[in-house]
């Protein structure tokens, strides 16, 4: 911007350590969820074991290897551009970004069925249920609703992170554009891992 | 005179006028931009805090009824605390003076600090329009207490999303500060030879990052259950009022720390320059100031003791009150040994940094009454919480502004102010606030109660004295405005050292050239030198 007279030097530690701290501010936004969790599925015990039972086991599994796959793309992508294997990096990020569109057409549908059946916030159908169902699935369309959100950021990311590559932006010797991205993406797969077996596995 | 030496004032960078302002990303035109939109929200929460004063003068109805008056009191607490009081000290003095005072030519990522302002100036714009669209002013306080911000009609949406936006502002430049600071201190500047003001901000900086995500999520809470009918906090929808206060509290509570380290850490540098002595007890500042940050963090359930909770948290919330209080009473100890056999050179960022010892330890004492049980069940939701957290949060951070813009003000501008008619101001301000929020604490103890437009007639001469003491503070305050704004054009040229300060940024040139340093400097010695 205006700044043309400072000669400004790279730091890629500065860059690394302010990435590691929004981290630290994602990760308590969603602690202050699991902690409101945790006091919801004390209170209505019962009632969620009940509304687990309306998930879908199978999708949410396959969900779940779909983010460690992508996970593991992308850490790959990481290492190959170290390497200077670029070609490498760019099909690793291009499979991690079809990987999270993957992950979130599967929840579409997840959300549609579960819409069909009304259950979801504000719906008659939820409301004349008990108030543990009703918890519940407000807490299921918030936090995978929020999860979401932040991985279709991730994705915005990568594909930033993709064209830097092809324009030579980011390379062997100036990759901390996306080790960051990489850490991000680390974080969104971290996030479902706890989402996954609160949800679906406490039946 | 070379392109380097050129003062950030004058600097012609890529674009001209206004948009050298708005668009610059040289940190100390930020710490400006900051100054002048704060302190303009800042004047409109005086005006409604006068405005309910003057309601306040008489019982019954005075000048407005008591929804103009409910609306008032949530729009006064909403701009200063999240427009004013979180963001004032670190976005404009840590902005301005945090890279001068390590030795740095700028904060680590000076783009995204300019887009903490521009999202600072969304949020303001996206909280202040919960006045004028949808369905009536909210009407809830600062607090958005479930289950009455979910069900009210007015637009509490609008309001609670602007604190969210400015909440994510205030978390860039808590990581923007962190990171310089382990960065970009100059060679030879040692961890325990950093000033006390960057300390602060780095303790309030870990604040910011852990604490506001909290609040974050809670407001997104709180607007989930507005938009799409989800059933958090809302009991006939199973969700529990009481966990929205906890949640609401684990932040806010340690957002009293966000407002009040800074503060500290302006007394800590302006001190031992008025004292010509070394700062007593360097370490046990800095310690302290994680004690409080860390310590802080255990105590927010001293806001909800008669709200309803179990003995043992009771208990416990009331031990960490009164412990949290200790790190606080430290550095207060530290200040006063300073001055002990200093020779002290009386000036106006003393007297205000002086006044701020005296009004912070009312505040802090008084909140010793608040944190303790049985007393606390009788003062509850009465005018002593209010003269309580007036004298600590504008007290505490209000006084330690005005001794900060008077410190740094020869170095922002490069001018002197008129110090008589600084002191006058201080003087009748510091009068008018004893007066204002004094008789407070002794409305409370009588039981007035906060937040209501109207009381008994046996209120009435105390509030005759605190309203009255409302219009002599404003009266100070429009002396010292207006002789700042005059000398920032017309005061005398300022030396680059005219107090004899030993930190950096009293070593550059005032107003300090846009690179700040020609060369960086090499430390050598502790930042208060005064052998
Ligand atoms: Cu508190």
């Amino acid at each position: 911007m205006e700044h043309t007279l400072t000669i400004q030097h790279r730091d890629d530690d500065a860059s690394r350590i302010g990435m590691w701290l929004f981290i630290f501010t994602e990760l308590f936004l969603f602690a202050g969820l699991f902690l409101v969790f945790a006091v919801y599925r004390v209170k209505y015990y019962e009632g969620f074991h009940l509304a687990a039972k309306e998930l879908n086991v199978t999708v949410g599994t396959i969900n779940s290897i779909i983010l460690l796959l992508s996970g593991m793309t992308m850490g790959i992508a990481y290492l190959a551009i170290q390497k200077a294997k670029n070609k490498l990096t760019l099909a690793m990020l291009g499979i991690t970004i079809l990987l999270g569109i993957i992950f979130l057409v599967n929840k579409y549908f997840e959300w549609s069925v579960k819409f069909e059946h009304g259950l979801y916030p504000g719906s008659p159908e939820l409301i004349s249920l008990s108030k543990g169902d009703v918890m519940f699935f407000g807490l299921y369309f918030f936090m995978t609703g929020l999860h979401a959100l932040h991985l279709i950021a991730g994705l915005i990311l990568i594909v930033i992170v993709f064209g830097a590559v092809i324009r030579g932006r980011v390379h062997s010797t100036k990759y901390a554009l996306l080790e960051n991205c990489s850490l991000y993406w680390h974080l969104v797969d971290l996030v479902w891992l706890f989402l996954f077996p609160l949800f679906y596995l406490i039946n | 005179m070379s392109q380097t030496s050129v003062s950030y004032l004058e600097y012609q960078g890529k674009y001209k006028g206004i948009l050298g302002w708005i668009l610059s990303t040289d940190h100390k035109r930020i710490g400006l931009l900051y100054l002048y939109t704060i302190v303009s929200f800042f004047l409109v929460g005086a005006t409604l805090g006068l405005l309910m004063k003057l309601e306040l003068i008489a019982p019954g109805r005075t000048i407005m009824d008591a929804q103009t008056y409910n609306a008032f009191f949530t729009l006064h607490g909403i701009t200063m605390i999240f427009l004013v009081v979180i963001p004032g000290i670190p976005a404009i003095f840590g902005n301005f003076f945090l890279p001068i005072m390590i030795g740095a030519k700028d904060v680590s990522f000076p783009r995204l600090n300019l887009l903490s302002w521009w999202l600072y100036v969304i949020g303001a714009a996206i909280a202040i329009s919960s006045q004028f669209l949808g369905s009536g002013p909210p009407d809830t306080g600062w607090t958005f207490y479930a289950p009455y911000s979910l069900r009210v009609p007015t637009n509490v949406l609008s309001a609670v999303l602007g604190a969210f936006v400015l909440g994510f502002s205030s978390i860039l430049t808590g990581i923007n500060f962190i990171t310089t600071m382990h960065r970009m201190k100059a060679p030879g500047m040692k961890w325990m030879k950093m000033p006390l003001f960057p300390w602060s901000l780095y303790a309030t900086g870990w604040i910011q990052i852990l604490a506001t995500p909290i609040i974050g999520i809670t407001l997104l809470m709180i607007v989930a259950e507005r938009l799409f009918k989800i059933g958090f906090f809302d009991p006939s929808l199973g969700g529990d009022p009481l966990l929205y206060q906890h949640l609401f509290w684990i932040y806010s509570h340690p957002a009293v720390y966000i407002m009040i380290l800074p503060a500290m850490g302006v007394i800590s540098e302006i001190i031992p320059t008025f004292a010509r002595k070394t700062i007593f007890g360097y370490s046990a500042i800095v310690i302290s100031s994680f004690g409080i940050a860390f310590i802080g963090y255990f105590v927010w359930g001293h806001h909800m003791f008669a709200a309803g909770m179990s003995a043992r948290s009771l208990w416990f919330f009331s031990l960490l009150t009164f412990i949290v209080a200790i790190p606080s009473a430290i550095k207060v100890f530290n200040w006063v040994a300073t001055l002990y056999k200093g020779s002290i050179n009386v000036q106006t960022p003393l007297y205000w940094a002086l006044s701020f010892i005296f009004v912070f330890l009312i505040g802090g004492l008084s909140g010793l009454f608040l944190g303790s049980l049985a007393v606390d069940v009788h003062l509850t939701d009465t005018a002593f919480v209010v003269g309580h957290f007036h004298f600590i949060v504008f007290g505490g951070m209000g006084y330690a502004f005005m001794a900060a813009i008077h410190y740094w003000f020869p170095k922002i501008y490069g001018r002197m102010y008129d110090k008589s008619w600084a002191n006058t101001g201080w003087l009748i301000f510091f009068m008018g606030f004893l007066a204002l929020y004094f008789t407070m604490f002794y409305l409370g103890m009588k039981g007035q109660p906060r937040r209501t437009y109207d009381y008994f007639e046996e209120y009435h001469s105390g509030n005759i004295i605190s309203s009255l003491g409302a219009i002599v503070m404003l009266f100070g305050l429009a002396i010292i405005i207006i002789n700042l704004v005059r000398s920032a054009r017309h005061g005398e040229k300022a030396p680059a050292d005219p107090w004899g300060g030993k930190t950096l940024e009293w070593t550059i040139p005032s107003p300090p050239p846009i690179e700040n340093f020609e060369e960086i400097p090499e430390i050598t010695h502790d930042p208060y030198d005064y052998k």
